[in-house]
């Protein structure tokens, strides 16, 4: 049986086509879902995409973490399905408390769109085990309120349990508290990320392939569950 | 009809670079002698009934849960009199 990664619209999403690409070039099925729907449709996983839901009105991704898919979607997540939040996907993740922290306006106040580069520190999530622990991979980034913030506890916290799941290197684009570019939840199944792996799958699109792994990682942790 | 308004400020400890960026553009425009800047939020809900405790009570839940994100957000929860 295909494994089938859902991929949710919000009004206002921008990446969920390039998000559905991702999966099936990870040789998944991609199923859209619809945010005023409530049933996931028998999906193993989930991907928030990127994009400016709901205008990012009030804050990013307040007003989509009370839409009638994230309520099912974060039940399913606390009983261990897989979600992958991706730029405003990372945000939903934070504003619905499934993820810790908040993200705020880079620190220069820009919009920045590069390629950049990252640290996997984490491979042991549902989404980073074809990832190998301290790995370098190049990821679009593109983003205006990437920053990530939390207070030092927290921080300390994630960094005690292994938590952060990505890191930016050489330069930090937004002023991200401790260089964080993705983290995870405490089982595992839960990961935000800044930066765009799903638009890193395909030589010609992407400035490199890197991206990939997020999808296929989550295909083999399906698989064999 | 009774107005509550909700203000919606970053906490102090988080970095506020659009106040940052006003601070810095006042003295240009010759406004002078302003230390600081902090930008926040003002929320003007209209009440269709009476502002009794229950209703204060719930317009708190809604600020804490939906106007503000309390993880870098404080929220002060206010009457407004009649008649303004």
């Amino acid at each position: 049986m295909t494994t089938r990664v859902g991929v949710v619209t919000f009004p206002g999403s921008l990446d969920d086509r390039d998000a559905q690409r991702a999966v099936r070039l990870a040789g998944a099925e991609p199923v859209a879902l619809w945010h005023r729907d409530k049933d996931l449709h028998q999906v193993d996983a989930v991907v928030l995409p990127g994009g400016f839901s709901y205008g990012d009105y009030l804050r990013c991704g307040a007003i989509s973490r009370f839409s009638p898919v994230m309520a099912t979607i974060i039940e399913q997540a606390k009983l261990g399905m897989p979600v992958l939040g991706i730029c405003n996907g990372f945000q939903v993740l934070c504003e619905s408390h499934l993820l810790p922290g908040a993200l705020t306006r880079n620190d220069s106040l820009h919009f920045v769109c590069r390629d950049q580069k990252l640290r996997i520190e984490n491979a042991t999530t549902a989404w980073t085990t074809d990832y190998s622990a301290g790995q370098e991979i190049v990821v679009p980034l593109k983003n205006g309120e990437g920053r990530f913030v939390a207070d030092a506890h927290v921080l300390d916290e994630l960094e005690a349990e292994g938590r952060v799941v990505a890191r930016y290197l050489d330069l930090n684009p937004n002023g991200s508290y401790r260089d964080i570019a993705g983290i995870t939840n405490a089982a595992g199944n839960v990961v935000g990320l800044m930066p765009h792996p799903e638009h890193a799958v395909e030589p010609l699109t992407g400035p490199t392939t890197e991206g990939l792994g997020f999808f296929t990682s989550v295909l083999k942790q399906l698989v064999n569950a | 009809m009774a107005r509550v308004v909700v203000d919606v400020m970053l906490k102090p400890e988080i970095l506020d670079p659009q106040g940052q960026a006003v601070q810095r553009a006042l003295p240009r425009l010759g406004f002078a002698g302003i230390a600081d800047v902090r930008q926040g939020k003002r929320f003007e809900l209209e009440l269709e009934g009476p502002v009794d405790d229950a209703a204060l009570a719930r317009i708190r839940e809604a600020a804490e849960t939906f106007l503000a994100n309390t993880v870098i957000e404080d929220f002060t929860v206010r009457v407004e009199e009649e008649g303004k």
